[in-house]
């Protein structure tokens, strides 16, 4: 690996800025996410920081059953966010549709539109579970990482 | 003078947390006029709930709005214990009033860090939302879920609050208390926060009647009006506090009177520990509701809640009908940006505490402007649409009225 490779792999794994979009969401999971970047969760000890624009984004955190008029909007937002980008689908709302599953203006979970990378259940899903995910995420990401460049020395 | 300028804000934008769509006309730095396009969140909930059993329904709504969740399930409850004429337990009633109370606090906390947010004092924005955690470790205690508590059955409440418990709430009210004077301070004294506040998103009290402000929205501009206090439900009749008011009629006023009701719900809270009774939690309820109409109002944290529920004697509602507080509150907005900068257009868009999970009702072709006008009737063609549907299909005939009317 090149070193200004590792330079890079070491800021995002630092570094990873968060966009929140409410997909159609009660509220619930939205203020547990502001929740957890509050002093008493506190999720800018893992350098993440919530950002306006999805262009300055690498972890998309979406709650909410994707209604009909968001599933085009949310789809776009994933689009403008930069490479490599991760989507974390927060709620049981999110991962399956939960108790809105089923209703007329809803496409039942944050996977029918976009790709997802993690699920974090609950109803609502809490800061420390939500804290939790993005750690985790940002572990199979380096584990990842890793795998590919131990590939890459083999194949040399 | 200068040309009009149109800024399209939203469905995804940072200053509220929920999906909505503005489109601001500007005239220089000033707002000339706003739209708001609201519908993104537009679960249809209201319909699910036909689908589904009385108790079933309870719980589906308590998720329209995961603020004041408690709001939606005891209005709800409140209308189908009407329609099955069950007196509820007192010690219920309590209960329920206490996480109504609870919930209460924990809604103004939030707002007054969102409010602080969207005026650049990320301070205060910190400090409410770590006060905001003892009200939710409160919560989780009592009823074992941070937010979407489900303590409401059909007929009481699923789970007694133990002396401990007792003890742990008066001790945190305490602590609370403490904190708010605080805010009151701040509010009263600092010199920014008053200068950036006052005059913003100003309605007079002809205005705010007019628009059908409801909640501090309303109080903030001398609508002394309070459910708790006009139609006393649950255990409300039997406690003293004040409806708080205040004639600032402004952005600063709504935060006045916020920061105030915090203050007489640690007092609710302290008289209903203090006067709870003993007793039974719940009465057994029927599974099939009689037939019939009800409606229920209940003061949520944003104002007035109504919820209509007409049952026809089978175990599944007939028809569900929700008006949340924002919808009465969000066509003040317009009135309040009126002449306003576009500065001020996020505080006081936030000012009325805008929950539009709870508001979204209908799906209004956005994407489409050229089909969007044809999709919307003004009053008259609407007025002439129901008069000939009645004749229609219900063999009514309401000609007569509309001679009347000219």
């Amino acid at each position: 690996m090149k070193i200004i490779d590792k330079v890079i792999n070491w800021a995002r794994l630092k570094s990873p800025w968060v966009i929140h979009f409410n997909a159609g969401a009660c509220n619930g999971c939205d203020i547990e996410v502001v929740a957890a970047l509050t002093p008493t969760y506190d999720i800018e000890r893992f350098g993440s920081i919530l950002r306006g624009t999805p262009r300055h984004a690498d972890v998309l955190l979406c709650s909410g059953p994707v209604t009909r008029q968001l599933k085009d909007r949310l789809v776009r937002i994933y689009e403008q966010m930069p490479e490599p980008k991760f989507v974390i689908a927060i709620g049981a709302c999110a991962c399956s549709g939960g108790a809105i599953d089923g209703c007329y203006s809803v496409v039942s979970g944050v996977d029918q539109a976009v790709p997802v990378s993690m699920y974090i259940p609950g109803c609502p899903a809490s800061p420390d579970a939500i804290i939790d995910g993005v750690v985790k995420l940002l572990k199979s990401y380096e584990d990842s990482l890793k795998q590919a460049d131990e590939k890459n020395e083999n194949g040399k | 003078m200068s040309k009009k300028v149109v800024i399209p804000i939203g469905p995804q934008h940072p200053a509220l947390k929920e999906p909505a769509s503005f489109d601001v006309t500007l005239k220089g730095e000033r707002v000339a006029d706003i739209l708001v396009k609201v519908g993104y969140n537009h679960r249809g909930i209201e319909k699910a709930c036909e689908e589904r059993t009385f108790l079933q329904s309870v719980y589906l709504v308590e998720r329209v709005c995961g603020i004041c969740s408690h709001s939606h399930s005891t209005c709800f409850i409140q209308a189908i214990e009407e329609l099955a004429n069950l007196k509820i337990p007192p010690r219920a009633a309590y209960i329920r009033s206490l996480i109504g109370e609870l919930e209460r606090i924990h809604s103004h906390l939030l707002w007054l860090g969102v409010a602080a947010h969207e005026i650049g004092f990320d301070t205060l924005l910190m400090y409410s939302w770590r006060d905001r955690e003892i009200v939710m470790d409160l919560l989780a205690l009592l009823t074992g879920n941070r937010v979407n508590y489900a303590v409401n059955v059909i007929g009481g409440v699923r789970k007694d609050v133990s002396e401990e418990e007792k003890d742990q709430i008066l001790k945190a009210v305490d602590i609370l208390e403490e904190r708010t004077k605080y805010y009151v301070q701040v509010a009263t004294e600092e010199v920014t926060l008053i200068e950036r506040l006052s005059k913003v998103g100003y309605i007079s009290h002809e205005d705010a009647l007019k628009y059908g402000a409801v909640g501090p929205t309303g109080r903030a501009s001398g609508i002394k009006r309070d459910i708790r206090k006009d139609d006393p439900y649950a255990a409300y009749g039997e406690v003293d506090f004040e409806v708080i008011t205040d004639d600032h009629c402004d952005v600063y006023g709504r935060a006045v009177v916020r920061v105030k009701e915090l203050m007489q719900s640690y007092s609710i809270i302290r008289q209903l520990l203090k006067k709870l009774p003993q007793g039974p939690l719940s009465v057994v309820a029927p599974r099939l509701i009689p037939a019939g109409e009800a409606v229920s109002r209940y003061e949520a944290p944003r104002g007035e809640d109504i919820h209509f529920v007409k049952s026809n004697g089978t175990d599944k509602p007939e028809r569900v009908k929700l008006r949340a507080p924002t919808l009465a509150n969000v066509q003040s907005v317009a009135k309040m940006l009126e002449d306003g900068y576009l500065a001020d257009v996020p505080i006081v868009i936030a000012a009325i505490d805008p929950c539009f999970s709870c508001t979204d009702r209908m799906i209004v072709a956005v994407n489409n402007v050229s089909t969007a006008k044809e999709d919307r009737m003004d009053w008259k063609t609407l007025r002439e649409f129901s008069i000939d549907w009645y004749k229609k299909n219900r063999g009514v005939d309401f000609t007569k009225l509309k001679k009347l009317d000219k």
